[in-house]
């Protein structure tokens, strides 16, 4: 299962968040500071999974920006690795030809 | 559209700057568009420019107040609403609550044109969650739009509505999305299975009766339909394997064409033919062929394909390699499957690429338990990932090495990981990790040292964080030795004496190491005779005086002075503790040391109040507490109020709000250990144990009580019931140590230290190191070290009981308070009817039947039911046929028979040789089921019928002997199931079976967990000329539970205002029963409801669920409607039974 979905730069800003388990708004906020943290103390030759409490992280990162998926145990990793790259070909594809509506949203619905 | 834009910022604001301009074309005719966009643009772009958390608060808070002037304003249009949801999306996701928006949002959604409605839809799923009130108001908007004839309407209901609605709105439009599943565009089809899915999640038993549905979906044209019903799929087959076998055919054939590459490209993700969709399906295939050979054997071509296919090197054939090795080593093993996975997860192990060693740890973790050889195939690779500069790596190693742990190899283990455990500092883990240590600790521990030692490092490093478990479990472990009281004395002496030299240190220790501590040296230390009692408690009384140690903590202290004082003389450091704290502040410490003091006068009494070393012996508790009886009497005479049972006063509580507080005080006072003491702070109306010990501050003295009442139950009645779970238990333990010898390695490992050392010498140093370090982790892996393995266990598991006390202890605790409370009072019954029997013992047959059936009886008549007898009665038999097995076979009989006496009954069922069963006469008269087989084999055939008592449901279990011998020690077993309980011991032993004759036995049966079906599985062997397994299942239904319930009108309406679990539906009524008493008359045959009356078009019923939980249903019908509305106490009663009635609706 998949718990969240985060895009968040270098710098700590949230750009895009999707909580799919309900958490608290000050929560969240907390939450991300902490996973951004996690994410950006671990170096290049690190691997990109990590183990955050009850959960795991997954992340990726593309220039300045991260992406962070926090799944539970069940969740096969490297599935959730390719998918964030899959995530973010249909971006790239969707920004070009804007003709194509919905597919980021459906996409990550598609496989929960 | 500003959708996609919000996004574009949102997602690449690198992109930010030469996407804007193309934001306003996109928007063509709209010049509010172009500048609200450009506002949210700012807003994003003054955030981003902030450079101090102060300020960018100070800028969101003001956005958020010209937001909320301008969507409470009336003359906002919706296109400018929408803008305005766009930013509080923003501010939201900033962390700032925009709670004032929410309403907006909904009302957008209901207005709105399209693409103002997406937004309006989607602010609504990230706003809200499952239980938030603003929700139910969006459910007219959903159905409105569901009927909508506008495709993209209904989707975004459908999207909405899959991700997120309120559970008790389900049935308002649930007929309309099955409605959809017949539709013609397959993205609705799709959605519409997706909204199904979400309803399963949050309500399985309102969408039970669409399950064919499903089927239909499975089969749908399109691929993304059939996936979409792969997620309801995989969660329908995680809850219940057994009723989905026959669709493993239909998965194989999918992932066939999947792997095969039959889907159409546009599934294909780097020429990998939809690589989620594979996954998804090898882990239902996992699930389906768990520990089912058959299923096994359908998959195992898929597998080896799907194998075969994944050879490209990418990360997501990793990601479906590493799924068909978990499916692989979880479905009924294959060998040649088994060696190629194998290859497989050496392949991960070995790369380079860090995140495919990590999947290979995982994998390999996961396999180990299956096959401990892999483990000595990689363990250089695992040494080096031991030290991997990730601590990630690590961690999951000692994941790994946590599951390959022996008695051997323990002491290596535990020491890398409290290294780790050291240098980590995140809370979560070492949570994790100190518990796995303890277990590890407890199990394996080689000597008593290294145990204590251990064991101090956790709880000094785990400091408060660990789990409460850890030290229960270890006190326990101290107090209740092992079966060698000499050892037990040695293990206390030695944790004595480290305290002491741990306390000489006076270094900072976490409160519960302390309380530990505390504890052992009230216990034991007289143990230690070179030690003065007076330095102790000179060490103690300066902990005492610590500001860093908690009032909880000082209660502990407290309690050991105490003890140690009784055994003292007297003692100045007691005298000045005492004067220093009669004056405490503290009210708690204070009266602890009244109590000291008062104790201290009379030292008789205190020795007598705290004897040495008796923490685990049994106290005889009158839970019944007659010795208040006179009391009582006495308080009523003089006109008190009777007692009224908690349940009964809390509703009186809720009818008046401010009634008296009868709790007592909070803080309580010094822990004791006599029965006295405990039974004398109950309160005389008998407040249930659980709720008097607990309120309190976690004191020794409650705690001893707590756990020895368990034990005291477990001592009457655990024994059997527990006995064959703990062979189960060894089996498995020993299982892959079978398996690892047959396998393929074994040669290679065949003399580890020899080879070893061989290599050794050509190697540099820090590589010596390391392969010992590997000799040390492996050993007792290999297929040598199998068999003394195996032995080594064995001894562990007895010599550390604590385990098996664990599950006895649950299994008396998952009896209820009430039969708890009637065991107890069985105590003096049960302990003189084994010396009756022994007495009797040697003497004719027909004497023994009398006393047991004599003391049945007076079982009976002392109590009027049948549970606890019947379970006593068993366990009386078990233990006259141990010792008299001639004789047996009879007693089994009468056993049997028992339940109620009737010795004329029985010598007929023991003359009656045809094969074909039938009941009982006493139970032929109840209403029962038809007889029904459920299994076969050459010698045996197994039926079973269901008794439908009054008061319980009554499983009886024939067995009939086809063969011409007879048959000995047939053992009939129960699994542990899910929904269900079976009352007394899940098992039974027909000690002889004669030849061609039937036999049976009766086991009473409860509903646990609601379920609406649920099956009891088991399984039978017996030794004819080899052992045979044979095994069963029983399918039970809620129906099966249900009585009718009697009780008047007047009763009705009093219980229905009082319950508060409700849940309504509309049923069709089919022409044959279109008056509602036709109606009514089916449900009170088909489900056993009470019709309590019928008035005009409405009527009531009411049933229980056994033991007593009512279920009350108001009927109406209007127009060819049966308008439903159940209410019960019970939140999944009303689901169930509403499932069944649209059942029995549609049957008739």
């Amino acid at each position: 299962m998949i718990k969240f979905f985060l895009m968040v730069n270098k710098q700590g800003q949230t750009r895009l968040s999707r909580y799919y388990e309900h958490v608290e708004i000050n929560k969240r906020t907390v939450l991300e500071a902490e996973v951004i943290k996690n994410c950006l103390s671990r170096s290049k030759d690190q691997c990109s999974f990590i183990e955050y409490k009850d959960f795991k992280l997954v992340y990726r990162q593309y220039a300045a920006l991260f992406i962070v998926v926090g799944i539970n145990e069940t969740e096969n990793e490297m599935a959730v690795y390719e998918l964030i790259h899959n995530f973010v070909e249909v971006l790239d594809k969707y920004f070009s030809r804007v003709s194509e509506l919905d597919v980021s949203f459906s996409v990550s619905e598609m496989h929960l | 559209m500003s959708d996609v834009v919000e996004r574009t910022l949102s997602a690449l604001p690198g992109l930010l700057g030469q996407h804007e301009p193309g934001g306003g074309p996109g928007g063509a005719g709209g010049p509010g568009r172009a500048s609200a966009t450009s506002r949210l643009g700012s807003l994003i772009r003054s955030v981003t420019a902030l450079t101090s958390k102060h300020e960018e608060e100070k800028l969101i808070q003001q956005e958020l107040t010209s937001l909320k002037a301008t969507v409470s304003a009336p003359n906002t249009t919706l296109r400018l609403m929408k803008e305005c949801m766009v930013r509080f999306i923003y501010c939201e996701m900033l962390g700032y609550e925009s709670s004032f928006g929410y309403i907006h949002a909904i009302k957008l959604a209901q207005q709105g044109n399209l693409l103002e409605k997406r937004v309006g839809y989607l602010a609504v799923s990230l706003f809200l969650h499952e239980s938030h009130e603003l929700l139910l108001l969006l459910v007219n908007t959903v159905v409105k739009d569901l009927q909508s004839t506008n495709l993209v309407e209904v989707c975004m209901a459908l999207t909405v509505v899959s991700q997120i609605f309120p559970r008790e709105m389900i049935p308002a439009v649930l007929p309309l999305i099955e409605d959809k599943l017949q539709h013609s565009k397959e993205i609705i089809r799709r959605k519409a299975v997706q909204a199904l899915y979400k309803f399963y999640l949050i309500a399985p038993n309102q969408v039970q009766h669409i399950h064919d549905k499903f089927r239909k979906a499975l089969c749908d044209r399109d691929p993304g339909v059939m996936a979409a019903s792969l997620h309801i799929y995989l969660q329908m087959i995680k809850e219940d394997s057994s009723g989905y076998k026959d669709l493993t055919e239909s998965f194989v054939t999918i992932l066939k064409q999947v792997v095969g590459g039959k889907l159409p490209i546009d599934f294909n993700y780097h020429s990998v033919p939809a690589p989620w969709l594979q996954i998804q399906l090898l882990r239902i295939l996992g699930l389906l062929g768990k520990d089912d050979p058959r299923t096994s054997e359908l998959m195992y071509d898929v597998l080896d394909e799907s194998l075969r296919r994944a050879d490209i090197n990418h990360n997501i054939t990793y990601a479906i390699l590493f799924e068909c090795v978990q499916t692989i080593y979880t479905i009924h093993p294959k060998s040649e499957l088994l060696e190629k996975a194998a290859k497989c997860i050496g392949k991960f192990v070995l790369s380079p690429k860090i995140n495919l060693k990590y999947l290979g740890l995982k994998a390999l973790t996961y396999v180990i338990q299956q096959d401990p050889n892999l483990a000595l195939q990689h363990q250089m690779t695992i040494i080096e990932c031991l030290d991997h500069p990730d601590s990630i790596i690590k961690r999951e190693t000692l994941e790994l090495l946590y599951r390959i742990t022996n008695g051997q190899n323990v002491i290596v283990i535990v020491q890398k990981m409290l290294g780790y455990l050291k240098e980590s500092k995140e809370e979560y883990a070492i949570i994790n990790l100190v518990g796995k240590i303890a277990e590890l600790a407890e199990k394996y521990a080689p000597d008593n040292e290294w145990f204590i030692q251990t064991m101090n490092a956790v709880f000094s490093v785990g400091g408060d964080v660990v789990h409460p478990e850890i030290p229960n479990n270890f006190l326990r472990l101290l107090a209740e030795g092992f079966d060698d009281g000499k050892e037990d004395n040695q293990l206390r002496m030695y944790a004595v004496r480290s305290y002491l030299a741990l306390l000489e240190e006076g270094a900072l220790y976490p409160q519960k190491f302390l309380q530990v501590m505390s504890w052992v040296l009230g216990e034991y230390s007289s143990l230690v005779t070179d030690v003065d009692p007076e330095v102790i408690l000179k060490k103690l009384h300066s902990l005492l005086k610590k500001t860093f140690v908690t009032s909880e903590t000082k209660a502990w202290i407290m309690a050991a002075v105490t003890k140690i004082a009784s055994r003292t003389s007297c003692s100045k450091t007691v005298d000045k503790l005492l004067q220093e704290f009669s004056n405490s502040l503290d009210t708690c410490m204070r009266q602890h040391a009244f109590e000291l003091k008062h104790l201290c006068e009379d030292k008789a009494l205190m020795k007598n109040l705290l004897p040495f070393d008796a923490s685990c012996n049994d106290m005889v508790v009158d839970a019944s507490l007659s010795f208040l009886d006179g009391f009582v009497a006495e308080g009523l005479g003089r006109g008190a109020a009777p007692y009224k049972p908690h349940h009964q006063r809390q509703e009186e509580k809720l009818s008046q709000e401010k009634a008296l507080n009868f709790e007592p005080y909070g803080l309580s006072f010094a822990s004791s250990m006599s029965a006295s003491g405990v039974t004398g702070r109950q309160s005389p109306t008998g407040l249930s144990f659980g709720s008097d010990t607990s309120g309190n501050s976690a004191e020794t003295g409650h705690k001893e009580t707590n756990s020895l009442k368990l034990e005291g139950v477990r001592k009457l009645w655990g024994k059997e019931g527990y006995l064959p779970k703990k062979e189960n238990k060894v089996g498995k333990e020993n299982e892959p140590q079978t398996v690892s010898c047959g396998s393929l390695l074994a040669g290679q490992v065949g003399d580890p230290p020899t080879l070893w050392s061989d290599q050794a010498a050509s190697l540099p140093e820090e590589d010596k190191e390391k392969q010992q370090l590997a000799s040390t982790l492996f050993v007792g892996l290999g297929s040598n070290a199998g068999v003394s393995l195996m032995g080594k266990m064995d001894t562990t598991t007895q010599k550390f009981k604590r385990k098996s006390k664990l599950n006895e202890a649950q299994n008396s605790e998952d009896v209820s308070d009430f039969q708890n409370s009637a065991a107890l009072d069985f105590g003096p019954l049960l302990d003189t009817v084994p010396v009756n029997v022994e007495d009797y013992e040697g003497n004719i047959h027909t004497r023994l039947r009398e006393a047991s059936l004599c003391s049945s009886g007076i079982v009976e008549d002392n109590l009027g039911f049948e549970t606890p007898q019947s379970l006593k009665t068993s366990g009386l038999d078990d233990r006259l046929s141990d010792s008299r097995p001639s004789q047996s076979s009879l007693f089994a009989d009468s056993n049997i028979e028992i339940f109620q006496p009737s010795p004329s009954a029985q010598c007929e069922s023991a003359s009656k040789t045809q094969l074909v069963p039938s009941l009982p006469d006493e139970l032929e008269e109840l209403t029962h089921s038809e007889v029904v087989e459920l299994c076969q084999s050459d010698a045996l055939a197994l039926y079973s019928c269901k008794v439908w008592t009054d008061d319980s449901l009554l499983l009886t279990v024939f067995l009939s002997n086809k063969t011409t011998s007879a048959l000995s020690a047939v053992n009939l077993v129960f699994e542990e199931a899910e929904h269900f309980q079976i009352l007394e011991s899940p098992t039974y032993q027909f000690p002889v079976i004669e030849a061609q004759s039937v036999e049976h036995c009766q086991k009473c049966v409860c509903m646990d967990k609601i379920c609406t079906q649920g099956v009891l599985s088991g399984f039978i062997n017996y030794q004819s000329e080899m052992e045979t397994h044979l095994e069963f299942s029983i399918t039970l239904s809620l129906v099966d539970f249900i009585r009718p319930m009697e009780m008047t009108t007047e009763d009705f309406g009093k219980l229905w205002l009082s319950l508060s679990n409700d849940v309504k539906q509309n049923v069709k009524m089919s022409s044959s029963q279109d008056s509602l008493s036709a109606a009514l008359n089916t449900l009170q045959q088909k489900l056993k409801l009470h019709i309590v009356d019928i008035i005009g078009n409405e009527g009531i019923l009411a049933c229980q669920l056994l033991p007593s939980v009512p279920c009350l249903l108001h009927c109406r019908t209007h127009s060819g409607m049966l308008a439903l509305w159940f209410r019960s106490p019970c939140a999944a009663l009303p689901d169930g039974l509403l499932y069944q009635c649209q059942k029995v609706m549609e049957e008739s």
